[in-house]
């Protein structure tokens, strides 16, 4: 599902040169549920950002859903993006113009699906997370944790490949919070692939898998000791 | 990829979650709009008033005039000049053999005249001239008749006034068979000319016609008995009139003896006066044409300021329709779409603005603004031209922003 290898990434901000990943060898199956930890500063924004084809990497190969990401120019990794991966932040990142449907629907109009469909699969999506009665709503209408399930809602409806998730309960209260890990528990459940980005315990161990890291490079940590999340 | 449809929507929904802003962005192009349209309307609204009464002057008039000649000095220390033109040449001009495609030649000598009937006195311009005044002028008798042929060739006291110096004249009952004074001559009159009805050249209606020989003998204050002041001529038609024109200036050369560089006369067509201030008064568009173009370009540069303003107060919002699958073309597309939106209901709110000042100022002004449909939608395409070339930077700009770098920015 998701093969790296050799993966770096330096930044240069004026004269001074940032190696943010040295390094990263990750693989993640078919409906594996993998947390990544870390403190800030370690690379695990970066991590995220790759691993969502928001940015590619300086080195090494990056195979997504059998397709190489890492050199990809910005029109195909935006349509990579669209088709395989459904993003979950911590802000929600929700457009407060429009409601809850609408928000749902915009992986969909971007995917160039028509308007009737694109309807109904959003209208899925949305019950699928529970919310099938506040379609109406506008963001701010919503309370936190409803605006995250829309924002699942909007990851799940393209049916990607994989849900990335960053920092999701960032931003709830601790009922939300067991609200939306129960949510990603039931996707697994039912075949997703999930990577949940964290600085959360709690989060972590909900995952089947955990992986920390420092400074650049992966460290295995496995709840449950199973081969495969991380080498 | 996104349809039109959706782009169009999210266009809208964007540009209308910032209304006051929207309405504010478009009035730069509105104002410029209507500007254009009011100065372009009111220049061609006077060019055609201008070419009207041109034209009201006699179907394919030419008139040859005297002009002193730069060679012949002798002439112009004298205070008036005295014409060039004889009776002699308007006889040979009539000439078919000479001038076959002139059908008419009126030679006419005028001078102000103090008129006296039995009720008032009115002072006009007496004007001598021959019946084929009529058919070149293009006018008609109203009541009584023109004088004749043999009337002028007997130097009869008889004339023919105006209809507004007919009723200065004569308040009450016919002024036909009346007896008036010009000058001190009494004439009778015999005829009325129908009004030309044109409401700024009122001197059209307001004149005194005699037979040439009569103004000849006992009105003119030229030394010269035989000289005329203006010789009309009608062409045949439209088509040959530049023919007619040839033919006129090569006579009157070789009979004057003298070469178009030290020409005694000038002769002129209708069309080239139609064509002289037809170019007087498109300069005077395009001046202040140019001008509410300014205030155009300055519309535009509003158009491109606020959609700068507005890329860098949405970057989350790209970054995240970027982060959703949007390509950098759907995003430049989008931010092209809104200034078009911009530019083009500006424009029709331009263009209706135009259309009510045009209805407003017309009667105010007394002037006829004269808008086009191809000048309106001209007005529009440049409108929507100038939100799109507006749009092109700041598009570009959000188009390049990068998805991580515009999701971080809080």
């Amino acid at each position: 599902m998701l093969q790296m290898s050799g993966v770096r990434k330096t930044y240069s901000t004026g004269v001074v040169e940032v190696e943010a990943l040295r390094g990263i060898n990750l693989d993640v199956d078919a409906g594996e549920y993998l947390a990544i930890m870390g403190p800030s500063g370690s690379g695990k924004s970066t991590l995220m950002h790759i691993i969502g084809c928001l940015d590619v990497p300086t080195a090494g190969t990056y195979l997504l859903d059998g397709t190489d990401v890492s050199s990809m120019s910005e029109r195909q990794l935006a349509e990579v993006r669209n088709k395989k991966i459904g993003f979950v932040f911590q802000q929600f990142n929700l457009l407060a113009s429009l409601t809850a449907i609408r928000n749902v629907e915009l992986p969909l109009v971007y995917a160039g699906v028509p308007a009737a469909e694109r309807r109904e699969r959003a209208m899925a999506a949305l019950e699928k997370v529970g919310l099938a009665q506040r379609v109406q709503h506008r963001p701010g209408e919503l309370s936190g944790g409803q605006q995250q399930r829309v924002s699942v809602a909007r990851a799940l409806v393209t049916d990607p490949a994989l849900i990335l998730a960053d920092e999701p309960t960032g931003a709830l209260d601790s009922h939300s919070t067991a609200e939306i890990l129960e949510l990603f528990g039931e996707l697994n459940e039912s075949g997703r692939t999930i990577v949940v980005i964290t600085h959360e315990a709690e989060v972590g161990q909900r995952a089947k898998h955990l992986v920390h890291i420092y400074d650049g490079l992966l460290r295995e940590s496995v709840p449950v000791a199973t081969a495969g999340a991380a080498r | 990829m996104m349809g039109w449809t959706e782009t169009l929507r999210t266009a809208i929904a964007a540009l209308n979650a910032r209304r006051m802003r929207s309405a504010l962005t478009m009035l730069g192009i509105l104002i410029g709009i209507a500007a254009v349209m009011l100065t372009v309307g009111l220049g061609q609204g006077a060019q055609q008033q201008i070419t009207d009464q041109i034209s009201s002057l006699g179907s394919n008039l030419i008139s040859v005039s005297p002009s002193q000649s730069t060679s012949s000095g002798g002439f112009r220390g004298g205070g008036s000049a005295v014409s060039t033109l004889t009776m002699q040449d308007a006889e040979m001009l009539a000439d078919p053999q000479i001038a076959p495609d002139v059908v008419a030649v009126a030679p006419t000598s005028s001078t102000s005249g103090s008129l006296q009937s039995s009720e008032t006195t009115w002072t006009s311009t007496v004007v001598g001239t021959v019946p084929e005044w009529l058919t070149v002028r293009a006018r008609e008798v109203d009541t009584g008749r023109f004088f004749t042929t043999a009337e002028v060739d007997s130097s009869a006291n008889v004339a023919v006034i105006g209809s507004e110096t007919s009723s200065e004249l004569f308040s009450v009952g016919s002024p036909i068979g009346q007896t008036i004074s010009i000058n001190g001559q009494s004439f009778t009159i015999i005829g009325v000319l129908a009004s030309e009805g044109s409401s700024t050249t009122s001197s059209l209606d307001d004149t005194v016609l005699v037979p040439i020989t009569t103004f000849a003998s006992r009105l003119s204050t030229s030394s010269s008995a035989n000289s005329v002041s203006t010789i009309y001529l009608s062409g045949k038609d439209t088509d040959s009139l530049s023919a007619a024109y040839q033919q006129v200036n090569t006579a009157l050369l070789a009979s004057h003896q003298v070469t178009s560089e030290n020409a005694d006369f000038t002769v002129t067509t209708q069309a080239s006066l139609v064509e002289t201030a037809t170019s007087v008064t498109g300069i005077l568009t395009l001046l202040l044409g140019g001008i509410a173009a300014i205030s155009l370009l300055v519309g535009g540069i509003g158009v491109m300021n606020i959609m700068l303003v507005s890329v860098s107060e949405r970057v989350r919002e790209i970054g995240l329709r970027k982060a959703l699958g949007a390509t950098p073309g759907v995003i430049r597309r989008q931010f092209l779409v809104e200034a078009g939106i911009l530019g083009v209901l500006g424009g029709l709110v331009g263009v209706g603005l135009g259309f009510a000042g045009a209805a407003i100022l017309t009667p105010i002004l007394s002037m006829t603004v004269l808008i086009s449909i191809p000048a309106t939608l001209i007005a529009l395409a440049v409108s929507l031209g100038i939100g799109l070339v507006a749009g092109v930077y700041p598009a570009s700009r959000a188009a390049k922003l990068a998805p991580i770098d515009a999701l971080r920015s809080e």
